[in-house]
């Protein structure tokens, strides 16, 4: 059952990524350690600019940590180690070279995290924050980026008339909607998602991939996901991994439809996971 | 048979073992009172033998060999004074190191060790603590028996406890959060200033005034370092009539705090003066209170905001 609905989710999107292409970041070779624990092996993946790359896979099978790498969060923790590179284009930077600051990479693509993580601020400055960290002082400046980005994550004319209020009086789908804006008022060259919909209800999870596929014109996006239909409703590409390697990757419709790999075709037709 | 099956014996074996939840509740409630009764018992005590002295004068009176006529003026400012100076060394240091601890010192040995010697700082009998002000602020750093030297002692006796206060308040912040702002670029400072700091500051404050609440009883340190137990004056006021219009002469001068106003009354052979010190430990209980009420309300404040 699940395997049609995934199908009928495929094909029943409109208006497919159009033919070209260009990568916007690369995963080359890339490994990655707890310690001496090797959770990534080798993985080689291409993110396109302006479509959305969804990472499937079974609990622990690093997706989460994968998605980590791009924006270095496991340098916040000790005894972790990355090995290989991430190619972030056009400049061809590696985000992993140990001369590049995690805070400049953070600065280049943002987060948004599995459970809405709104800081006890107003509404406003949580969107603001960003903006502050990199220095912006005019509060004209600082008003206009965050209703445009309130107005990118689809939020501003809920809370236009309470930007003061506490972050935390909003619902938990809207609480993430803000941590979408907050992640968009720095115009990220990338959008990291690691599940985003996991903690919402079904109406919030809907809205929020709305956004997904809406974003997508403006900005390269990757998002890990457990869900497998929402990575055929909202991604152009997706990637199977397992056990810390990539198994497949490829268009989600070729990958839905006709996967080239046995362990994916058992994963996506339920038989395993 | 080994275990119940009709629910006639099911019954029973329940009310039987409800009947330990009720046993447990009995001595529960009994270890309790017997906290909560000797305090009481104790304060309503010295209510009797105190209250009928208090009154302005009480206040406003330096001590006297007269009994009637002996006040706690000098007691309660020096305390206030000495408070004040405690507070200024122990919050920026205690604060510093918690969130030094927590936040940038990488997780090792070393950092172990000094966490295993913070908490047992605060074990240290504060006697100990007066022993080593003794040496150090007033013969080795010259500061005689001042205000300065007994602000000083008591700010390294209550050090512990702001700095396992602050980690504790660190602690309680979800990772989420500190992850969220990282993400968006932040330093580790400005992580600091614009959420950790801020986020934990109901719980730093608390620790403080708990923290104060005990210095101000303390006795041992400042008797240790000398401070007198009869001054018919204050220290030089703080505030200046002429340019720069604030003066630190105080900080050098000759004190006395209330616990030690009232260790000299209770060994004085006259009832009037233990009347006198009954008087005078009301007070200074009342103090205490106080300050753990304000450390109670300030929580509720700071706190009402933040739900994690």
């Amino acid at each position: 059952m699940a395997a049609v609905a995934i199908a009928a989710a495929v094909e029943g999107r409109a208006g497919q990524s159009s033919a070209t292409a260009v990568p916007k970041a690369e995963a080359r070779k890339l490994s990655f350690y707890y310690g001496a624990f090797r959770a990534l092996s080798e993985l080689d993946l291409v993110v396109h600019e302006n479509r959305v790359t969804a990472l499937i896979g079974p609990s622990g099978c690093g997706k989460s940590t994968f998605l980590r790498c791009f924006n270095r969060m496991h340098d916040l923790y000790p005894g972790n180690r990355y090995e290989g590179e991430i190619r972030l284009y056009p400049d061809d930077t590696n985000l992993l070279a140990p001369g590049v600051d995690p805070i400049e990479v953070r600065m280049r693509l943002s987060m948004v995290f599995q459970k809405p993580n709104p800081f006890p601020k107003s509404i406003f400055e949580n969107v603001a924050y960003g903006l502050r960290v990199r220095g912006e002082r005019s509060g004209r400046a600082i008003a206009d980026k965050v209703e445009a980005a309130l107005r990118g994550a689809a939020l501003w004319d809920e809370v236009k008339d309470r930007l003061r209020e506490l972050a935390f009086n909003l619902s938990g789908g809207q609480q993430q909607r803000l941590c979408i804006a907050r992640a968009l008022a720095t115009d990220p060259e990338i959008l990291l998602f690691d599940e985003p919909t996991s903690s919402l209800d079904p109406i919030a999870t809907a809205s929020i991939e709305e956004l997904i596929a809406d974003l997508k014109k403006t900005v390269t996006i990757l998002i890990v996901t457990h869900n497998m239909q929402q990575a055929a409703r909202v991604s152009d590409y997706t990637a199977y991994m397992y056990l810390g390697k990539l198994i497949e990757f490829g268009r989600t419709d070729e990958l839905f439809i006709k996967p080239k790999n046995k362990q994916t075709e058992d994963y996506i037709t339920g038989r395993f996971g | 048979m080994a275990y119940a099956r009709d629910l006639e014996s099911i019954r029973r074996l329940i009310a039987s073992h409800k009947r330990w939840d009720l046993i447990f509740a009995c001595c529960g409630v009994l270890a309790l009172m017997v906290g909560m009764l000797t305090f009481t018992a104790l304060f309503i005590d010295m209510a009797i033998d105190g209250v009928p002295r208090l009154n302005w004068d009480f206040f406003t009176n330096f001590p006297s060999r007269h009994a009637a006529r002996a006040g706690i003026l000098s007691a309660w400012v020096g305390s206030c004074l000495v408070m004040l100076v405690t507070a200024f060394v122990a919050v920026p240091l205690g604060v510093g190191a918690g969130l030094y601890l927590e936040e940038y010192a990488p997780k090792n040995w070393v950092t172990d060790v000094i966490e295993i010697n913070i908490t047992n700082l605060a074990g240290v009998p504060s006697i100990v603590y007066g022993l080593l002000a003794l040496g150090l602020f007033v013969y080795q750093f010259g500061f005689g028996q001042s205000i300065l030297s007994a602000g000083l002692t008591l700010a390294l006796l209550i050090l512990p406890v702001v700095i396992v206060a602050t980690r504790e308040a660190i602690r309680s912040i979800p990772v989420g959060i500190r992850e969220g702002a990282y993400a968006l670029g932040a330093t580790q400072w400005q992580v600091c200033k614009d959420h950790i700091v801020p986020y934990s500051s109901a719980g730093i404050l608390t620790g403080i005034i708990i923290g104060m609440a005990r210095a101000i009883g303390e006795t041992a340190p400042i008797i240790t370092i000398g401070a007198l137990t009869f001054i018919a004056f204050l220290p030089p006021s703080p505030i200046k009539a002429e340019p720069p219009f604030i003066s630190f002469d105080w900080l050098t001068s000759p004190f006395t705090v209330m616990p030690i106003q009232m260790f000299n009354w209770t060994s004085r052979p006259e009832a009037a003066f233990l009347q006198n010190a009954a008087a005078a430990g009301f007070v200074l209980v009342l103090m205490t209170l106080a300050m753990n009420g304000l450390a109670i309300w300030l929580r509720y404040r700071l706190r009402k905001n933040i739900k994690w």
